[in-house]
């Protein structure tokens, strides 16, 4: 193990780490902590200039109170949930469906397809802005959550696929040649064999993309307007066009629109970095 | 043949029985291929059209020819400032790289808690960057940002602000894109410290092998597929730094932070914006950028397919 | 050329026809209403969902849908809307800032709502909305421009309301000299230094010179132009703005004002609610004409906002029927009084609200702007010229020695824009 472990060092070491470890977090996440303590702010704090010291008052309720009653941020949460569970279950199903047509059969232009995938992922999405924009309004898709769906589903399926071929080609092969060799036609191979071996990458990548879309700010820019259709992400900047800009407003509204992908890190830690880090080990 | 003339269930079954391997993989495959060809590939080639044109986004489109490329390449500042300020970012966000190894290193134990330690450092890359932007906004708010609170306690002074003053702003957004990717950057080192083949670290301590001689010789060389991926997420990410600039400063002071990507945006849909050719242009110049990257990752795979067979 | 308004508001007040509400003679209306509005702040909020109920309670049988946009988001958005499942009627702004939409054939012709009559009272204000000899949308409101000040601080410091530029700089050193500043201003979104501009030039070379340099008749390297960026640096040398200005939106720097830092804002009489709202009275706050410099007639910034129905609407008799009653006589008057809105009615029959700003600013824009009026900076030039021109007014206001490389910018992007 590198670096040297801790138990194998000097008792004053050991006592140093363990120390300067929460000093260090909080460094690290003192942006977080900013944003927590601003939350629960009065408004009077900020025009009183007492921005970073102790809240004078608790005001955790009225000011979530105002994000949850008094503005569009249920609205916005709503579509953000509507935009990205059929996003996960679209992404996921289609690139399952093309890991395995890329995994399982040698044919032509199989590593050429696989390539066009993987290519298309890392494509600006500025060249792909105008015309997909022209595309969605044309479909009368424009300002609604299928608009943005469609076109999620579509861009994520690049990088499910490198994920899924990966995974199934590590996959043992001989199960699927048992089970043709017993006469089961394909798609059932897929369904019944392959499938329930892809369960950890059905898992990472669904919180994976479930991450990615509900923190996507951009598409929601280009493809929605208003309440209607528009994420969570657009609607935050909701608060700062106000007359005065609301801190305290904004603090709450970004925690709760960060609360639904810090739960799905939590609960989905694991699966959620081994998503991250597929390649990263040999 | 008399199965395409009788179509019957029978033979149908039949003739797909036996093409059943050549034409599963097609089957599917016909819908991701679909959706991705009328997301990604056919818009890349309809950006490259639109960029031969002079166009307002609601009227008829105008050929130009190459003009676009010419007043891009030619004398366009503000293509210019984009241009340089999307190298400062594919440098300077490199940083999360060796920033992400150390902290990995320094997290790399066994102690108590030690695994809520890993999430909470790993924390900055679930939040959007939406709320990343706004929170090191108010950072680095002339008066009483907390950065500049903490710099007058130095005895130093930004004019303007970080973000106000055209010398630091796109540094300061840099910084501030810099605390999620270093979180990124750590979580894939930590993954590949943990399949470090231990036996190695031992032969090579007996050797009298440590700290940074042992982190170089030993250790980097068998953490070089993590290095690859952070270095590939890190450089898309980047080119892509868009989300950041648009909350923190809108491209300014006077259109200093402004990047390719952003420059693209507000040429084509912002509030002034009625350049879709020109900002197509600056799309495809973008595109041409990546395309480097692109291919570097996809020859480096395409190395690993043919040693994998 | 229709960016040149030279609208006499005078006509308005002395217009004298009797009010006929033109909504009230139709027969109810049925069918839907889609309308998409921009008037996203709290009270232009509550205006316009008053407006929709109050619509509705007339037609009881016509189905009202009401979007709510915000107001900087629908200035990117507009094209999206005209083109994709468009509304009934929407929002936008007059003059220049029509002209992509009305040459992409985007907003319907209403002339023949001024022709017949159905649109009574607005002849004074018609110009704004004409481009190519027809009309292409009604205004529902207008407000002035002019310097919003802390009159405690002007008694304080024995200054009073400058009426020439001698005055305003010696007003100005005494503020300095008490350690304030005094101007506040915002420029992160830009357009706030397009009214310090618009205001130097007019008063420097004269309405007519800036509708010119508007139209791309004169060049910005012109010396009459240097000599209003001379004038305007005089302000900034002696310290007379807030510090920082690029980091702060108008929102942000009225705080500069309320806690007294900042003597005075130039701004539109859009201002003066929030600032009421933050705790000043009308004792703490008053309003003068932006003083003359050279020796023209004074021309002031007076946008006008609007609604327009889009070509490709579904309900355009409907729609019509809105408009008209948006602009009616008592619409008007309730719509722009200071407990709605807070601005001008466009209806010349329409009663101005006693509200001390909307007094004067109606005043000042009947009686003393005989130059002309001007719709703003991003609205009277065009789009691409006004975007890279604000940005050059930014940075000349934090780095005036730039000028040079600024206007040879500037002129370099209007040789661009308008073809020369």
């Amino acid at each position: 193990m590198f670096p040297t472990p801790i138990e194998k060092t000097s008792r004053s070491w050991q006592i140093s780490y363990q120390i300067i470890l929460p000093i260090v977090l909080i460094i690290w996440l003192l942006p977080l902590i900013a944003v927590a303590m601003f939350s629960i702010k009065p408004d009077s704090d900020f025009a009183n200039g007492n921005y970073w010291g102790l809240p004078s008052s608790f005001e955790f309720f009225s000011n979530y109170g105002k994000v949850f009653f008094e503005s569009n941020m249920p609205r916005y949460l709503l579509n953000s949930v509507f935009i990205t569970i059929p996003t996960v279950i679209g992404a996921v199903a289609l690139s399952a469906m093309a890991g395995f047509a890329l995994g399982v059969y040698k044919f032509k232009g199989n590593l050429l397809i696989f390539f066009m995938f993987i290519a298309g992922n890392f494509v600006p999405f500025q060249i792909l802005m105008v015309p997909v924009r022209d595309l969605t309004i044309s479909m009368g898709l424009y300002d609604t959550v299928q608009g943005l769906v469609l076109f999620h589903i579509a861009f994520q399926t690049g990088f499910c696929t490198l994920f899924m071929r990966n995974f199934i080609k590590a996959l043992p092969f001989p199960l699927i040649e048992a089970a043709r060799v017993e006469g089961v036609a394909e798609w059932r191979i897929f369904l019944y064999v392959v499938l329930p071996l892809m369960k950890p990458a059905l898992a990472a990548l669904a919180v994976l993309i479930f991450t990615f879309i509900w923190n996507d700010y951009f598409w929601a820019v280009v493809l929605t307007q208003g309440p209607n259709a528009q994420p969570v992400t657009a609607g935050i900047t909701e608060f700062n066009s106000q007359y005065r800009a609301a801190y305290h407003l904004m603090s709450a509204g970004s925690i709760v629109a960060a609360l639904p992908p810090v739960a799905m890190f939590f609960l989905m830690q694991k699966h959620f970095i081994a998503g991250l880090t597929l390649g990263a080990v040999k | 043949m008399a199965f395409a003339t009788t179509p019957t269930a029978s033979t149908n079954r039949g003739w797909y029985k036996r093409n059943e391997i050549a034409i599963t993989p097609w089957l599917f495959l016909i819908l991701p291929i679909l959706f991705f060809a009328v997301y990604v590939i056919i818009p890349i080639g309809q950006s490259f059209w639109i960029s031969f044109h002079e166009w307002d986004g609601l009227g008829e489109k105008t050929y130009v020819g190459l003009a676009n490329y010419e007043r891009l390449l030619t004398d366009d500042r503000k293509f210019g400032i984009s241009f340089w300020n999307n190298l400062k970012w594919l440098v300077l966000y490199l940083l999360a790289i060796p920033m992400g190894l150390f902290i990995s290193l320094f997290l790399n134990q066994t102690v108590a808690g030690i695994r809520l330690y890993k999430s909470l450092f790993f924390f900055p890359f679930v939040i959007s960057q939406v709320v990343v932007g706004l929170v090191f906004s108010w950072f680095y708010f002339p008066n009483f940002g907390l950065f500049t609170v903490i710099l007058d306690l130095f005895g130093l002074e930004i004019k303007g602000g970080v973000l106000g003053n055209p010398n630091t702003a796109t540094y300061g957004i840099i910084a501030a894109g810099l605390w999620p990717q270093t979180a990124y950057c750590m979580i894939l080192y930590l993954t590949g410290l943990n399949s470090v083949d231990p036996e190695q670290v031992e032969a090579a301590r007996l050797d009298g092998a440590k700290g940074y001689k042992m982190l170089w010789y030993v250790i980097l060389p068998q953490l070089k597929p993590a290095t690859f991926i952070a270095f590939v997420v890190t450089i898309i990410g980047a080119l892509r730094s868009f989300d950041l600039i648009s909350v923190m400063t809108n491209g300014g002071p006077f259109g200093s932070t402004r990047v390719l990507s952003f420059y693209m945006f507000e040429e084509s849909l912002s509030e002034f914006g009625f350049r879709m050719g020109y900002g197509a242009a600056i799309a495809v110049v973008l595109f041409f950028l990546m395309l480097f990257f692109i291919v570097y990752f996809l020859w480096s795979m395409y190395q690993d397919e043919k040693g994998g067979h | 050329m229709r960016s040149i308004m030279k609208t006499s508001f005078a006509a308005l007040a002395a217009a004298s026809i009797v009010a006929t509400a033109a909504f009230a003679e139709g027969d109810a209306l049925t069918g839907d209403l889609n309308i998409t509005a921009d008037m996203s702040n709290p009270a232009p909020r509550a205006v316009i969902e008053g407006l929709v109920a109050d619509f509705g309670a007339l037609h009881p049988d016509l189905n009202i849908e009401l979007t709510v946009v915000d107001r900087d988001a629908w200035k990117t958005q507009i094209r999206n809307a005209l083109t994709a499942n468009a509304p009934d009627v929407v929002n936008w702004y007059a003059a220049n800032r029509m002209g992509p939409y009305v040459e992409a054939g985007l907003f319907e012709d209403v002339s023949d709502m001024y022709e017949d009559g159905s649109l009574e009272g607005l002849d004074a204000v018609k110009s704004a909305l004409t481009i190519d000899g027809k009309q292409w949308g009604v205004p529902y409101t207008y407000y002035q421009w002019g310097v919003y000040y802390r009159e405690d601080i002007y008694k304080e410091l024995g200054i009073t309301e400058p009426t020439t530029w001698e005055e305003e700089l010696a007003n100005c050193e005494k503020i300095v000299a008490s350690g304030r500043v005094c101007y506040t201003i915002g420029t992160k979104f830009l357009w706030t230094a397009g009214g310090w501009f618009d205001y130097m030039n007019m008063r420097t070379n004269g309405f007519d010179f800036h509708m010119q340099l508007a139209r791309g008749e004169v060049a910005w390297t012109d010396d009459r132009v240097r000599q209003t960026f001379a004038n305007w640096r005089q302000l900034i040398d002696m310290g007379g703005f807030v510090e920082d200005h690029q980091s702060y939106s108008w929102q942000e720097a009225l705080n500069f004002m309320v806690d007294g830092d900042a003597a005075a804002y130039l701004m539109g009489n859009f201002a003066v609610a929030p600032l009421r709202e933050a705790g000043l009275t009308d004792d703490q706050i008053d309003f003068y004409q932006f003083p003359t410099i050279g020796d023209f007639p004074q021309g002031e910034d007076a946008p006008t906002d609007t609604f327009h129905i889009p070509s490709q609407a579904t309900n355009k008799d409907n729609a019509r029927a809105f408009l008209a009653y948006v602009t009616s006589t008592d619409v008007q008057t309730a719509i722009n009084a200071g407990d709605a809105l807070g601005q001008l009615p466009v209806n010349a029959n329409a009663s101005v609200d006693a509200d001390e700003f909307l007094e004067q600013g109606f005043e000042m824009l009947s009686t003393n702007a005989p130059g002309g009026v001007a719709q703003f900076f991003d609205r009277d030039f065009p789009a691409e010229m006004a975007s890279v021109g604000m940005e050059g007014l930014q940075e000349f206001m934090v780095f005036p020695d730039n000028l040079d490389d600024i206007l040879a910018r500037l002129e370099d992007a209007a040789e661009r824009v308008y073809d020369k």
